[in-house]
């Protein structure tokens, strides 16, 4: 089966987290994770649009470096997030901010959705109670009726 | 000497679009039936014109005549013959002749196979086609003319960029462009519509075919540029949330919301408005994301063909055509009729969750697309809007949309029965939570997400099942009526099935790759091997090629799969003489639905070379899922009711 096929595959594998290039690698694997992650929010500014994560770019490189040095030097994410904003500015992190200037952006799809929703809502209560027959439908069928009645 | 036919075929084309736009436009205000079969005449002449030109264009390519300067900026006489056929549209120019092309053909298809849309309509759908014609022919003529020659021809052409020189990209702008312009048809039907100011189901019954056709070409076009990523970028990704992307990604999912509530409009007479909206919004996000893609004003992993000072152009006529559509549909929108009711249950209520869920998701590609730009324009800050912006907007409405999914066409029309639709899915539901709990408990690492994703996908490939069992009512009924009523299903409900099925198919394979893929990189001497998710990955040999227009290192790699053999890839890293560019060709090995992705990477002091090596689960999916949504909107192109309602109306016109 290919599930089980792709089970004893997954167990060969004890380090998940195999770097973008070895010559680059932490040498604690739970680290290299943690920058892996931090990488993959991270954009090569030079590049067209790829993350560092990606790119093999000489920027993408250093940029790698002082992610990694910062990781095993026990710095948390937020805080080598601020460093490259500081330096980059926001332009460098791949998730916009949650501010004011991004309040469009973050509530837009859903303002959408309970636009729409509203939208369905009155229609569904505009026409809910619906008339079986319209009066000239019903004046016609009597007729029907009193004729097939004669 | 072809070259000059070919500018005097375009225009030509140029003047017999305004043409058509003006003969059929005065035939509607006289209703004259001469002036309106001037109008198609027209139409198909202006189509052969453009062919002419585009044939003109492919065989300047094919025979290197570098006097032509589009040819010397992008061919190259060492390249094969496919890639210089493909160069015609490899480009700026040669693309947007490609556009006219596919624009101009679809009008004629109109003119000449409109019989039986009533008289006004064909007419001003005819009149709208030709003003879209004489816009962009005459952008194409005046300001990106693609035979224009040069005094001093080159002795040797600049080449198309490598990362271009493949298959799937050769014919991927093709399929892409005639569903992008495929829309152009809905689009002129919508204004012909509001014109007359009247919606009905013959109306709808025929915007249906035009999307489809549009819609499952955009498909495959998408499709094809997703697997051309895949496995030509090197990096295993296969899609980026990259502006390019989503320019084709939005006009897809308009297109998926009108193909539903053009069902609407056709069987119950509602949402008249929001479906003439749809479809001129539909066409409106193909001319976005043609300006996206031809300015260059966004970033892009694949911008080819970029040039920002024409890109103002474009835009201007996107504000002009769509900013026209839509001023027409504010105007004329409150005539059209408001149509049936329905209950909050019912086959038309699901239909309009659809269309919220998808305006909404379209909305999300919209804003992280174009955002950065508005926000830098008002404050002058740069953002970025990657990946992490989508995986957590659009990625939840689309599951909330796939969750109730399989429960829209089991519900009737004007009033359903929501128990009885939920009673029908209880396999379906059983069949998500079992593999739900198989695969979050067996596949390791665990993977909450992952797990509820592949339950997603069970959910519905089995509600797809579901609603073609319930619809043949097997094991109910004798076989022998359930077989009748299997045979005498309509096309059309065949190609919804096949359309869900393989939105589920690709559902599973999106969200196991992403969520198992394996990758393990190494530096490696050769005869040295590394491991990922069970295979051994050897490079045997590395040694220099010449290929036709490229010098290359072929790394010979052998796989194993605890000692035996499995397969043996031939990854490359390719230079390319001409533009000085490197790329990698992939070594793809396919086990079953998933692949051993394996590229060679640079050479390495010592002797040794980077070689990654990527396991990608169920990959095969993410690629056949698309496949079998588009053979789904064949089907049902090919359903007797889009051409028997002709047949019917042409009866009631002689009767």
């Amino acid at each position: 089966m290919r599930l089980k096929a792709l089970l004893a595959g997954l167990a060969g594998v004890l380090c998940l987290a195999a770097a973008s290039d070895p010559a680059e690698r932490l040498p604690d694997p739970a680290q290299e994770a943690r920058a892996r992650e931090i990488f993959r929010d991270v954009r090569c500014l030079v590049c067209q649009n790829e993350s560092i994560d990606d790119s093999e770019a000489e920027l993408a490189r250093d940029l790698r470096v002082i992610v990694r040095e910062q990781v095993s030097a026990g710095r948390s994410e937020a805080e080598i997030k601020r460093f490259l904003t500081d330096r980059y500015g926001e332009f460098v992190l791949l998730t916009p901010s949650w501010s004011p200037g991004n309040l469009l952006l973050w509530a837009g799809p859903f303002l959408v959705v309970v636009a729409g929703a509203a939208l369905l809502l009155a229609r569904l209560r505009k026409t809910a109670p619906e008339p079986e027959l319209s009066p000239s439908e019903s004046e016609r069928l009597q007729q029907v009726s009193r004729d097939d009645g004669a | 000497m072809i070259a000059e036919v070919g500018a005097f075929a375009l225009i030509l084309s140029l003047a017999l679009s305004l043409a058509q736009a003006v003969l059929s436009y005065a035939a509607r205000v006289r209703r004259s039936a001469v002036l309106a079969g001037a109008g198609e005449g027209a139409a198909i002449a202006a189509f052969l014109g453009v062919a002419a030109a585009f044939a003109a264009l492919m065989y300047a390519f094919v025979v290197s005549d570098f006097s032509v300067a589009n040819v010397a900026m992008n061919s190259h006489t060492e390249k094969p013959l496919l890639y210089r056929i493909a160069g015609t549209w490899g480009n700026h120019e040669g693309s947007m002749l490609l556009w006219c092309l596919a624009l101009t053909g679809f009008g004629a298809s109109v003119a000449g196979l409109g019989r039986t849309l009533p008289q006004g309509l064909r007419t001003l759908t005819v009149g709208t086609q030709g003003v879209l014609g004489t816009v962009f022919l005459a952008y194409t003529v005046f300001a990106s003319n693609p035979l224009a020659r040069v005094a001093q021809p080159p002795v040797e052409g600049r080449s198309l960029n490598p990362l271009l020189q493949d298959p799937a990209l050769a014919v991927h702008p093709p399929f892409l462009y005639a569903g992008y312009v495929g829309m152009s048809v809905v689009f002129s039907l919508a204004v012909a519509a509001l014109i007359e100011g009247r919606v009905d189901a013959a109306w709808s019954r025929w915007v249906r075919p035009w999307t489809l056709a549009a819609w499952s070409l955009l498909t495959v076009g998408i499709t094809l540029g997703s697997f051309w990523a895949y496995y030509e970028l090197g990096w295993g990704g296969w899609w980026f949330w990259d502006p390019v992307e989503n320019a084709s990604f939005m006009p897809w999912l308009v297109a998926t919301a009108l193909l539903h509530s053009a069902i609407v409009t056709e069987k119950r007479g509602a949402l008249a408005g929001w479906t003439v909206f749809l479809a001129l919004a539909a066409f409106s996000f193909s001319m976005l994301g043609g300006f996206l893609v031809r300015s260059g004003v966004l970033t892009s992993v694949h911008a080819f063909a970029v040039d920002p000072t024409r890109g103002v152009l474009l835009l201007i006529i996107l504000g002009v055509t769509a900013g026209l559509g839509f001023s027409l549909f504010a105007w004329r929108a409150p005539t059209l009729g408001r149509g049936g009711m329905f209950a909050p249950v019912s086959r038309e209520s699901a239909l309009v969750l659809n269309n919220i869920l998808l305006a909404a998701a379209t909305a999300t590609v919209l804003l992280g697309t174009l955002y950065p730009l508005i926000r830098e324009a008002m404050s002058g800050e740069a953002i970025s809007v990657g990946p992490p912006y989508f995986n957590l907007t659009f990625t939840p409405l689309m599951a909330a949309l796939l969750v109730l999914l399989p429960i829209g066409p089991l519900l009737a029309w004007k009033r359903g029965d929501g128990a009885t639709a939920l009673r029908r899915l209880a396999v379906a539901a059983a069949v998500a939570v079992v593999l739900t709990l198989l695969v979050g408990v067996l596949v390791t690492p665990r993977h909450t997400w992952g797990a509820l994703g592949v339950g997603l996908g069970g959910w519905l490939i089995a509600g797809a099942l579901a609603e073609i069992l319930e619809r043949t009512r097997v094991f109910r009924v004798p076989p022998a009526e359930a077989w009748r009523r299997f045979t005498g299903l309509p096309r059309g409900a065949w190609g919804m099935t096949l359309a869900h099925l393989g939105l589920g198919v690709f559902v599973l394979g999106a969200v196991f790759e992403t969520s198992w893929k394996l990758e393990a990189a190494e530096a490696l001497p050769v005869g040295r091997a590394i491991e990922v998710g069970g295979y051994s990955v050897r490079l045997a040999a590395v040694e220099p090629v010449n290929g036709p227009n490229y010098d290359a290192d072929r790394g010979t790699i052998v796989v194993t799969r605890a000692g035996q053999p499995v397969c043996q890839v031939t990854p490359e890293r390719r230079f390319y003489t001409a533009g000085g560019q490197t790329t990698s060709e992939v070594g793809l090995c396919y086990r079953g639905l998933s692949h051993l992705y394996l590229v060679l990477g640079e050479r390495r002091e010592g002797g040794t070379y980077l070689v990654r090596a990527y396991w990608n689960p169920w990959a095969s999916l993410i690629f056949v899922g698309p496949a079998i949504m588009a053979a789904g909107g064949l089907v049902s192109l090919s359903d007797r009711r889009l051409r028997l309602a002709a047949g019917r109306r042409r009866r009631e016109q002689e009767a």
